[in-house]
């Protein structure tokens, strides 16, 4: 499971001294892989994250400092764009989650006794990622374009006002958010769901509890490991994506997530402080919303 | 919710004209059955003879191909399950593995809205002394704790009929007995109609009042343990409720009393009243404790079958009693349980012995021993099941 890197290790009781040093060299090039490429850039972006403008420098270029005011103005300059970005995710993540709880349901639970069933819808499932999925967001813009058919035709036919746009607005987001994340959700829930044991299905209607609260005491919180690490898969990406919101595919000038900013900033402002400083920011803010979410959902008794 | 009150006391259950078809096979023929209130009832019978199902069927987990269900007198043939008045002790146990102990039991109280489910479920967890975890979680519990939980989980409700679906199948034995005299227990404090369906005849005989032999689908014989035993009808029973010696024959002659076959030239005696059948091939036997070893030839006693010479091909010493494999010439074998009453076997293997019994022992039956299976059949649910799948799964695949 994905959240596993989350969960917090208990203490392992001491192995010996001999398997210990295997473990460690088996470890080795994982860890200098992780110290290379991860440890090193996480460092040079905080470093980055302080620097302020060279004196007598040209634009875009900066000295080392500590100058951490650039907090202070990237959150006073972009706090709308910081608060969108995980509206949108967090409003993505639901809208997924209600989408594919009832696919990997029926996949894992119900499509039990037809494995062959199963299988071809597990492959519809994941068919999409055979395209990438900047072409389907291309797609998608094609087809919510104000000229496209979908369009076109429901505005003939007074469905939608003459002036209606659905490229550039937050549904055409949010929509593109929900769609490209739907596997990342569907694929857990359906591996949790796969293992639910329905005997304890029948024990709760035997247990005087209709359907409904069947679904909502028993099935629910047995899916919870599944549901814990489909919502982290679609939300952590979605926060931080700058596809869907972008000018150039869904989005508008007043969609632009933190993912677009940091992005202009990066590369058209070359404000690489402010762009480095919103990249903590963003990886600070999911670490502590993931957190606080794993510590609550209490799965620890179902893994 | 249908239940908001407890069952006052335990309610009858009748199954009238019960069938259940599968997609493939048949797993009740036709069953009518009354289980009058306050009884503990058992259904024995091997595994695939549609006990289960009948267990399934009553709690509301199937529905019945054809047939009427009624609890208490009142139909509850199309109500769904969580609508009856009913609590199942599942093999599996079946415990919310995401709740604690004290949660899993007032699970159902909680559904009915019942006022305190808290201390009555602490009340159920006390009848079964297991108070003292209730804040554990079932993984923590060994199995036999999570047995008593699974009962207290049932008993808590009052349900005014509790299904056991063999709950003791995966305890030890030593543990499976002290569980037996619990329940029996239980139920008597509680008043509430027990039906248990087990494939353990000594189970089933100490428990139950009545017992019912199941066997494809239906039932072969029921009554109280001790008739099903001394007076078995059909050759299943005779041989699934403890060990009998069967010997079939020609009727030779019979009066108001007594009928006797010949068995390969040996008249063997059986009450009239005792034997289903009074002419023609009939099949009598008796059980093995029933019977005598002589080491030299018994006296003529008209009120006594005896055969021999035979000879002991096996002995083997079990403490208590012995049991004896004697070859009868022309006959074939059978069976001798002896009590120890001095020491050790009275007989050895290969000895000239004689066996007897009295006459008022012998039963006779309703039908032939050739039509008991030597193994259980595979038509229960689970192998169709997989049968099913696999037949589907090629049929899909086009081969």
């Amino acid at each position: 499971m994905a959240f596993a890197a989350f969960a917090t290790s208990e203490a392992q009781p001491e192995a010996p001294k001999k398997k210990s040093r295997v473990a460690f060299f088996l470890l080795l090039p994982g860890i200098l892989y992780l110290i290379l490429f991860f440890l090193t850039p996480l460092i040079s972006l905080i470093l980055t994250s302080l620097q302020q403008p060279a004196e007598f420098g040209d634009v875009g270029e900066y000295e080392y400092a500590f100058n951490w005011q650039n907090y202070v103005v990237v959150i006073q300059d972009y706090l709308p764009h910081i608060l969108r970005s995980f509206g949108y995710a967090l409003v993505a993540t639901v809208f997924a989650l209600l989408f594919s709880y009832p696919i990997a349901y029926f996949i894992g639970v119900k499509a039990r006794r037809w494995p062959l069933l199963q299988s071809l819808m597990l492959v519809l499932v994941i068919a999409p990622f055979f395209i990438s999925f900047l072409l389907r967001t291309l797609a998608w813009k094609q087809i919510l374009s104000d000229e496209s058919l979908i369009i076109t035709s429901l505005k003939a036919l007074s469905l939608l006002a003459p002036d209606a746009h659905f490229t550039g607005t937050p549904f055409a987001v949010i929509f593109g958010l929900t769609y490209n994340f739907i596997p990342f959700m569907t694929l857990p829930l359906y591996t949790a769901l796969e293992r639910l044991d329905t005997r304890y299905l029948e024990a709760g209607s035997d247990l005087y509890a209709n359907p409904f609260t069947v679904f909502r005491k028993i099935t629910i919180p047995l899916s919870m490991p599944g549901i814990v690490a489909g919502t982290l898969l679609t939300f952590i990406p979605a926060a931080g994506d700058y596809v869907n919101a972008s000018r150039d595919f869904l989005g508008g000038p007043d969609t632009q997530m933190m993912g677009n900013v940091i992005e202009a900033n990066f590369l058209v402002l070359l404000n690489y402080p402010a762009a480095a400083a919103l990249s903590i920011i963003l990886m600070a803010a999911i670490l502590v919303l993931v957190g606080i979410y794993v510590k609550r959902s209490g799965t620890e008794e179902l893994l | 919710m249908a239940v908001r009150e407890f069952a006052e006391r335990g309610a009858d259950l009748e199954l009238v004209g019960i069938q259940k078809r599968f997609p493939g096979f048949t797993a009740i023929e036709e069953l009518d059955l009354t289980i009058p209130a306050g009884s503990f009832f058992a259904l024995l019978g091997p595994s695939g003879c549609g006990k289960t199902t009948t267990l399934r069927l009553v709690a509301g987990l199937e529905e019945p191909t054809q047939g009427r269900i009624l609890i208490g007198g009142r139909d509850v043939t199309d109500t769904r399950a969580h609508e009856r008045p009913v609590n199942t002790v599942f093999q599996s146990y079946a415990l919310f593995p995401h709740m604690s102990i004290i949660e899993n039991v007032a699970f159902g109280l909680k559904r009915r809205r019942i006022d305190d489910a808290q201390g009555k479920a602490h009340e159920a967890l006390r009848l079964v002394e297991l108070d003292h975890l209730a804040q554990r979680r079932p993984a923590q519990l060994s199995g036999g704790q999570q047995q008593r939980v699974a009962l207290a989980r049932a008993i808590v409700n009052r349900p005014a009929l509790l299904l056991l679906d063999e709950p003791l199948g995966a305890l030890d034995l030593k543990l499976r007995r002290q569980m037996q005299l619990e329940l029996k227990t239980i139920q008597e404090e509680v008043g509430l109609t027990f039906l248990h369906v087990t494939h353990d005849q000594e189970e089933a005989m100490t428990m139950a009042d009545t017992v019912a032999v199941m066997n494809k689908g239906a039932i072969e014989q029921m009554g109280a343990p001790q008739e099903l035993y001394e007076l078995p009808r059909t050759a299943f029973v005779a041989n699934f409720l403890g060990q009998s010696n069967l010997f079939s024959g020609e009727v030779v002659s019979s009066n108001s009393e007594s009928i006797t076959i010949d068995v390969a030239g040996h008249p063997i005696t059986v009450p009239l009243s005792r034997s289903q059948r009074h002419q023609g091939e009939v099949t009598v036997g008796v059980r093995p404790e029933k019977v005598a070893l002589h080491l030299e030839a018994p006296l003529d006693d008209s009120g006594r079958n005896s055969l021999g010479p035979a000879r002991v091909i096996d002995v083997s010493f079990s403490g208590v009693s012995t049991q004896y494999i004697v070859s009868v010439p022309g006959i074939g074998t059978m069976t001798v349980f002896a009590q120890n009453m001095g020491f050790g076997p009275v007989a050895v293997e290969g000895s000239e012995v004689w066996v007897s019994w009295d006459v008022a022992h012998g039963f006779g039956l309703a039908d032939e021993p050739d039509s008991i299976e030597r193994f259980p059949s595979d038509d229960d649910t689970r192998t169709i099941a997989v049968q099913r799948r696999e037949a589907l799964i090629s049929e899909l695949e086009g081969d």
